[in-house]
């Protein structure tokens, strides 16, 4: 077996090949400009472009011309975001959104915030989920959107969209997802979801980087948003800037695929997920599950290994690539805000490990990890004085400890 | 993070785990951080009551790589030292025997607060066991 062992999906997922390949021509052969209408290397260009449009449409159950392409879901969250609360300044001056989001909502709704738009930021459930009766009652007459992510990057829980969206068009609220991590590993029906605005990225579903779209719907009801960058129009004047041509044809490709190989590839990924889950809980006490498992992206496993910091355990396994909600991993010195807001405590976020398995994991992958998590986890246990302490039948919560 | 091969060392083969028993009067113990800030670090001191030497030194810590460096290497450099001599060893002797970076030098100062702690739980205890023969 090939070492290292990438089981981080949620962060980036390698190109498929078949993508790659279907890329390949645009960048030396057919490389015109998609806007250039007077001449083949433009057609050809645009034909592959409106190719891809209708690929990903298919995908999530949208027309066509509802595609916007963008540089990724980070463009798409701020565009949405952004052009909605610009377009619709009119009606209202109010967000609701979840405190769980990523933080290219959350952020996008800080700036918001500074250009005199009111947020309001749901808490959610120790499940993960969003309180759709909390939810009902944040709506004011101001309100002009609500931005309620699909799938949670770290725990994978899948919020009720199809509910959330009766709710907001019942009050005549546009409703944003940002379903980044969702597409193409569940289904997603912009219909049947009630979506009004949604946004996607190459990347997480095995096509290239630096590609993304943003759906908006254009009938009942036509949402309009303002372009946040000025230039040639493109895009129906949402998105200004050449397109991507090679990178949108990648991403119409893996939406494809996604769209041929879902069933098949999601049942295979609940297998991996819940045997390293199973095989997990078998050989060691006290680890807890972050997020509720009943609605979950098949390929995730968020986990806490109590009293053992996560990353010393993402030390001791370093020939395998995950993530973890710990402070001493992230650039902000700060535990997982997401583990936060489950209401789980910093130390729950501190012992978490972030699984994301993937299309080109294989069960002889999962049955190693599994085992050097478990060895690993052991002896760092032997080394905790808090599993100590906790074995003593010491209540950890009732310690005076010396915070620094 | 590319982490330094002492740190690592001392990850893969931790010198000094272990618990000594708190209630003997000769050990001294330290416990500082939070479980919620991500490190807890014990440590703890077995004194020779005639000499003021260090006997014995075990730590357990629940931390990333470089907390468990830090303590590790403080028990290995404990062991040996008088009592007052071990009070000088500064964060920053742990910061450069083991390459840390800056953003992990805040386990160093945890492993010099728990060197400080179980220094000080020893003189404390000793104080109590010296005024209890006084007063007898």
């Amino acid at each position: 077996m090939k070492l290292p062992i990438y089981m981080d999906y949620h962060a980036t997922t390698p190109t498929d090949p078949r993508v790659f390949e279907a890329m390949k021509p645009y960048f030396m052969e057919i490389f015109g400009n998609s806007a250039s209408r007077n001449h083949s290397f433009g057609w050809q260009a645009e034909e592959a472009v409106e190719k891809a449009r209708k690929q990903i449409a298919d995908l999530i159950g949208a027309s066509p011309k509802e595609i916007v392409f963008t540089s990724g879901a980070t463009e798409s969250n701020n565009l949405a975001l952004k052009g909605v609360a610009e377009m619709y300044a009119e009606k209202g001056n109010h967000i609701i959104t979840a405190a769980t989001e990523h933080k290219a909502v959350l952020d996008t709704c800080k700036r918001l915030e500074k250009h005199g738009i009111r947020v309001t930021y749901l808490p959610v459930q120790t499940n993960g989920l969003v309180d759709l009766e909390m939810l009902k009652d944040a709506i004011t007459d101001k309100t002009i959107l609500i931005s309620i992510m699909y799938a949670n990057n770290e725990i994978g829980v899948i919020q009720n969209m199809a509910e959330i969206g009766k709710i907001a068009k019942a009050k005549g609220v546009l409703v944003h997802s940002d379903a980044t991590q969702a597409v193409g590993k569940v289904p997603v029906n912009v219909i049947k979801d009630n979506i009004d605005l949604m946004s996607l990225s190459g990347h997480k579903l095995y096509g290239p980087k630096g590609v993304g779209a943003l759906y908006v719907r254009r009938k009942s009801p036509r949402v309009q948003i303002t372009a946040q960058m000025d230039g040639g129009g493109h895009e129906r004047g949402m998105r200004s800037g050449t397109l991507n041509v090679p990178g949108i044809v990648g991403l119409g490709e893996a939406c494809a695929i996604c769209q041929a190989e879902m069933a098949e590839e999601s049942k295979r990924m609940a297998y991996l997920r819940d045997k390293l889950r199973n095989k997990l809980e078998a050989e060691l006490d006290e680890v807890y599950i972050n997020g509720t498992m009943d609605s979950r992206l098949p390929n995730n496993l968020n986990i806490s290994f109590s009293y053992v910091e996560g990353e010393s355990l993402l030390m001791g396994i370093n020939d395998v690539a995950v993530s973890s909600g710990s402070a001493c991993t992230s650039a902000t010195l700060e535990p997982s805000y997401v583990l936060k807001a489950l209401g789980a405590g910093d130390d729950q976020a501190h012992s978490s490990i972030r699984f994301g398995l993937g299309r080109f994991n294989t069960e002889e992958q999962v049955d190693y990890v599994a085992a050097k998590v478990i060895d690993v986890v052991k002896k760092l246990r032997e080394l905790s004085p808090l599993y100590e302490m906790a074995k003593e039948g010491i209540d950890l919560t009732k310690v005076q400890w010396t915070a620094h | 993070m590319a982490y330094s091969n002492k740190v690592l060392d001392h990850y893969n083969n931790p010198r000094n785990v272990g618990s000594m028993d708190k209630s003997d009067p000769n050990v001294g113990t330290g416990m500082v951080g939070a479980p919620e800030c991500g490190d807890v670090m014990k440590l703890q001191v077995k004194v020779n009551p005639e000499t003021g030497v260090i006997e014995d030194a075990k730590f357990k810590t629940f931390g990333c790589g470089s907390a468990i460096a830090s303590s590790s290497l403080a028990t290995e450099w404990l062991r040996g030292k008088t009592v007052d001599e071990a009070l000088e060893i500064k964060n920053t002797d742990i910061v450069n025997e083991l390459s840390l970076p800056p953003v992990k030098i805040h386990c160093s100062v945890l492993a010099e607060d728990a060197i400080k702690a179980a220094i000080n739980d020893y003189k404390t205890k000793s104080a109590t066991k010296v005024e209890a023969l006084a007063s007898k």
